[in-house]
């Protein structure tokens, strides 16, 4: 079992940082950008550009939107893979041998996204270094007022329910392709079919999630 | 020995197995046979645990499976060596750890007692050499065997095998076939293979139960199978004219 846990660690979490580091820096970029040509008010100071990233970043970005990005790609691997297992009778193979195939396939990959906040964290983190790269490089701040910024009415509870947030839906990316994998029925065609229909639902739960948890937590 | 009696199944309202009483024996190859949708299948799923059943019973050395503990079935499961139509093989492992999986899975072997067991029956299947291989880079009949190496590496006392030479060639099958029938005689096992393989039929069939539409139409072995005036397993085995002059020609030579 430990073995298995940590090939879901390379697989899931390790094998999502590229992708996940990649979108993060440049979504935070391009929220200064937009955040800095929409300020254009004199009387509005520049520090709000910082602000507002650090705001939109690890309130909503980072948590949220990249989940939603990890269900396409996190989430059909799963599903493919434990569908596949299912379609050439792996699944079979398992039960036969007397191992409760489910326990076996889908613990290790829960395991695994519960080091998904890590990924979020290095999101966060990246997403608000790509805004200072693109407001301070691209001339839309200046560095001084971009920390002064993200430093401005700082809530630690923020980045709390932000990280409530993301185990939330680590739980939901491991569980919901699973069970759309392992208890799909058919051929090839119907593993493809079964993976676009996790992505929808994984997609569809977590921005329930996510409106209910704001809802708990936050007001 | 497995023991079934009154076997009864049914997906919903439709009736797949409709009262099945038979027996497999030891150290035989038993071949279940008969047309697509005939419920083969669903017989060796059933006889595998995979399937619940409505009615009857499924008795191994006469341990009635239904009526066995989870702990109880577990055991009894790590006794049953089962080789797939599709092989099943791991995709993500190696030759060498699919067939070390159920040491790993049922035994506190050391790692060097598990490479022996795997060498050695990897050596009686003869793929000396395919240990790091992937399943993807083995051929068919590769798979096949090494499907059968897994099944046997925990010295199953069943051994279950679902068309084990589905999409092999000629050659092949027989090899297989030959092995499996090695394999049951020498470790004394109770084998069960489904098959539509005629040449299977002919070859191993030391016990041969014929399934028509759910029912168990007649049941023998390879000898009587030529002498049998059942018209279904007639129609069904001798289908082809080349089994029909073989049938003539064999019952010409023994009259």
């Amino acid at each position: 079992m430990k073995t298995l846990i940590l090939k879901d660690i390379d697989d899931l979490v390790i094998g999502s940082l590229g992708i996940v580091a990649f979108i993060s820096f440049f979504v935070g970029g391009v929220i200064t950008i937009q955040t800095a040509l929409n300020i254009d008010n004199p009387l509005i100071p520049k520090y709000l550009i910082g602000f507002a990233t650090r705001q939109s970043i690890i309130l909503e970005f980072a948590p949220t939107f990249t989940s939603i990005i990890m269900a396409g790609k996190v989430g059909s691997f799963i599903t493919s893979s434990i569908g596949t297992m299912r379609v050439t009778e792996q699944i079979d193979a398992l039960e036969v041998m007397g191992i409760n195939s489910l326990n076996y396939l889908v613990f290790p990959k829960t395991v695994a996204l519960m080091l998904y906040p890590f990924v979020i964290a290095i999101g966060m983190f990246l997403g608000i270094l790509g805004g200072i790269a693109a407001g301070v490089f691209g001339g839309f701040t200046s560095l001084e007022d971009y920390i002064s910024g993200i430093q401005t009415d700082f809530i630690p509870f923020h980045v709390s329910y932000a990280f409530i947030k993301t185990f939330v839906f680590a739980f939901v990316l491991a569980t919901i392709p699973s069970f759309y994998g392992y208890y799909m029925k058919g051929g090839a065609l119907e593993v493809g079919k079964a993976s676009t229909t996790s992505f929808v639902w994984t997609s569809v739960v977590i921005i329930i999630l996510n409106y209910l948890l704001t809802q708990m937590l936050l007001s | 020995m497995i023991e079934v009696k009154d076997l009864h199944k049914s997906f919903g309202d439709t009736e797949i197995l409709k009262g099945i009483t038979t027996n497999f024996e030891q150290g035989k190859t038993n071949l279940i046979i008969g047309q697509s949708g005939s419920g083969k299948t669903v017989f060796l799923k059933c006889l595998l645990g995979l399937f619940d059943y409505e009615q009857g019973c499924i008795a191994y050395d006469g341990k009635i499976f239904s009526k066995l503990s989870d702990a109880e079935k577990r055991n009894l499961r790590a006794e049953i060596g089962m080789v797939f139509q599709g092989s099943a093989l791991f995709d993500s492992m190696t030759i060498a750890q699919n067939v070390m999986f159920p040491l790993k899975m049922f035994t506190k072997q050391s790692k060097s007692e598990m490479e022996d067991r795997v060498n050695f029956v990897l050596k009686r299947v003869n793929l000396e050499n395919a240990h790091n291989k992937m399943p993807s880079e083995a051929s068919g009949g590769m798979q096949k065997r090494v499907a059968i190496a897994r099944a046997i590496v925990n010295n199953p006392k069943y051994l279950f095998c679902d068309e084990p030479n589905s999409g092999l060639d000629p050659k092949t099958s027989i090899v297989i076939d030959n092995l499996i029938q090695e394999i049951t005689d020498e470790y004394q096992i109770v084998t069960v293979i489904n098959s539509h393989d005629m040449n299977s039929v002919m070859e191993i069939g030391e016990k041969i139960v014929f399934l028509k539409n759910g029912y168990k139409e007649w049941e023998g072995s390879k000898d009587t199978i030529f002498k049998t005036d059942n018209t279904s397993v007639t129609d069904f085995v001798y289908s082809s004219n080349l089994f029909k002059k073989v049938r003539r020609m064999y019952i010409e030579e023994n009259e």
